[in-house]
């Protein structure tokens, strides 16, 4: 369980790092979501993964440590306000950019497609 | 148990959720409400200031749970000091917004009020996942109040604030969690007593916990790598927002303060100093950049907002000695600096206003109208940051010299802080002699008028590095006390024995 468990954490953390650094605004937000899912994990297991155990002492032979999952309770709220809040940014970037999506609000240099070929493609 | 404790909280909260529900409310009405708010809360922080200058520790602990099992608010001299400072800037800065910013969002008070609310968690709380909550408060506030005002110009740098800070909350998570999953706490002065007493197989979780929550704050507080984000989302907000962030570096410094003395201070075993040996070139680096930066602005907003780095290097420069003169030295520089810089972004936001077309930029216009008034300000003020005698920046700037001690440290603070210094001088003095003295033939049309409320918030921030002067025999003497308190970690973890129920009788 804790490779599987420590396995997804990682591909979670990686590829929400990965999105991130994209330059246009939508895999940014994917990216901080997967991040947001990976740190939830993460603070979940800080309390050591028990199977079968409940938070209460003596209701199970095992008990689970209740603090980390009342902070990944807190981290989610917080973590899915941010998150709308970061959408409607980026919506309201992509109307304030003349539909452009990227983060900085522009086509970066090197990408930019000459006037006359888009001409031709369109 | 003492409920003073929760009125910096309570009165931001209750007045923002008041303007929250007023957004159609009269905006005289809004406006009474949200400055008496704001004086109250001012008032508040003062009475805990005295409280607080016994040198005890003052406990509310949330529901009567003894620490470390519920979440405590922490007062100290430093708690205190912060929580003053952040009132002083915020009132004239909310005095300033009502001179017209307030006017372009409904809910522009209650969304300052809220980052009142999360600043003074911040400072108060004695819980490490306490503080986090209480930055994504403050942080959500200032993601609204950044986007505040006309014009599609702060959408890109608002963006880039956002995803950063959301990306650091990720981290602080990340290492609150490596902590916790070794000491089992998460409460500050229970984490003082149990760093030391971590098993040897477990340090290196503790020490990558500890350093990610240096890079967190360092985010929050602009060091160098992590500050490049400052000066677009600065100098695109509104002249009070701005100001008001002036205090939002110093939140990072305030928890690389708390956390870094208390939790991984002298008496923290292997832990002891931990990341303070990076801390010093990093600050010093990050001064540097701050020069140039300064030195190639193109607008007094962004000259103003590179000032802040400086003063974030300075700070951490003096902090990373880890002596009680160096963060007396700091918080007495803190102080300084936040004044003047608020007052600083309110000065170039006049000056925009009086200059038509040419805005804040650093190039040649026609003569501005209340030339002298202004000038007279941007003088001072640029007096006070650069650290020129006889204001209250040349003072602190000398306790901060005075309080490296080796050899190796003496030579390249005094080195880079002077030389830093004088780079800046040329960036203040070549920003102001062209906006206000190269002048062009040709007239503004409306200028902006000059209401009591925009001069005097202004002016006041900026005299205050005066008053500083006049007072700088209790300030330093605060300060001193301060850092003393600070440096004697075990005063703080005897919280942890005091019984929560049955004290008052």
């Amino acid at each position: 369980m804790e490779l599987a468990f420590a396995v997804v954490i990682g591909a979670l953390t990686a590829s929400g790092v990965y999105l991130m650094l994209r330059a246009r605004t939508f895999p940014v937000v994917l990216g901080l979501t997967m991040l947001s899912y990976g740190v939830n994990l993460f603070l979940f297991s800080s309390g050591r993964l028990v199977t079968g155990g409940q938070p209460i002492i003596g209701s199970a032979e095992t008990y689970s440590d209740p603090l980390p999952q009342a902070l990944v309770l807190t981290a989610i709220v917080i973590g899915f306000a941010m998150t709308a809040f970061v959408v409607v940014l980026s919506l309201r970037s992509l109307a304030d950019n003349d539909n452009d999506d990227h983060v900085n609000g522009r086509v970066p240099e090197q990408d930019r497609i000459p006037q006359e070929q888009e001409g031709a493609n369109t | 148990m003492n409920h003073w404790l929760t009125a910096p909280i309570l009165i931001p909260l209750i007045g923002g959720i008041l303007q929250a529900f007023m957004g159609y409310a009269p905006i005289a009405l809004r406006r009474t409400l949200a400055i008496a708010t704001t004086v109250l809360m001012l008032v508040a922080a003062i009475v805990l200031l005295v409280l607080a200058d016994d040198g005890s520790y003052r406990l509310y602990a949330f529901g009567n749970w003894q620490p470390p099992f519920g979440i405590v608010l922490v007062l100290d001299r430093l708690a205190a000091l912060m929580l003053v400072m952040t009132a002083v800037l915020a009132l004239f800065c909310h005095i300033y917004a009502i001179g017209g910013t307030d006017e372009s969002s409904r809910q522009f008070h209650g969304l300052f009020l809220f980052q009142l609310l999360g600043l003074n968690i911040a400072f108060l709380t004695g819980d490490l996942f306490n503080l986090f909550v209480a930055f994504e408060v403050l942080l959500i506030a200032s993601y609204g109040l950044l986007m505040h005002g006309e014009g599609t110009s702060r959408t890109v740098p608002g963006l880039h604030y956002v995803v950063l800070n959301l990306a650091g909350s990720a981290v602080f998570l990340i290492a609150v969690g490596m902590i916790y999953s070794v000491t089992g706490t998460l409460n500050m002065a229970d984490l003082a007593v149990k760093i030391p007493q971590v098993a040897e197989e477990n340090l290196p979780l503790v020490k990558a916990g500890g350093m990610m929550l240096l890079v967190v704050f360092g985010l929050k507080a602009a060091i160098l790598p992590l500050c490049f984000w400052l000066p677009g989302a600065y100098s695109n907000a509104t002249a009070p927002v701005a100001a008001l962030f002036a205090v939002m570096t110093k939140v990072g410094i305030y928890a690389i303060i708390r956390v870094f003395t208390l939790i991984f201070g002298s008496q923290a075993g292997e832990l002891a100093g931990l990341g303070m040996d990076w801390l010093f070139p990093l600050a010093l680096i990050t001064l540097t950049m701050g020069v140039i930066g300064a030195l190639g602005a193109a607008s007094l907003r962004k000259l103003v907002a590179w000032q802040v780095i400086i003063s974030v290097g300075t700070l951490l420069a003096a902090i990373s000695f880890g002596t009680v003169a160096g963060t007396s030295a700091a918080l007495f520089y803190l102080l300084n600096t936040t004044w003047v810089v608020g007052g600083l972004f309110l000065v170039a936001d006049l000056v925009d206003g009086q200059r038509g077309s040419a805005q804040d930029k650093i190039v040649t216009a026609p003569r501005i109208a209340n030339r002298t008034f202004l000038s007279v300000l941007f003088l001072m003020g640029a007096v006070a940051a650069v650290g020129l005698p006889p204001l209250s920046g040349f003072f602190a700037k000398l306790l901060i010299l005075k309080s490296a001690v080796t050899e190796s440290d003496v030579a390249w603070l005094w080195s880079v802080l002077l030389i830093g210094s004088f780079f800046t001088l040329i960036a203040y003095s070549r920003a102001g002699s062209i906006v206000f003295w190269r002048n062009v033939e040709g007239h503004i049309e409306e200028p902006q008028k000059l209401t009591p409320s925009l001069s005097v918030s202004a002016s006041a921030l900026i005299s205050l590095s005066i008053v500083m002067v006049i007072l700088a025999g209790p300030i330093s003497r605060y300060a001193e006390d301060t850092a003393a308190q600070l440096h004697d970690t075990s005063a703080y973890t005897d919280i942890l024995s005091k019984p929560m129920v049955g004290e008052e009788k």
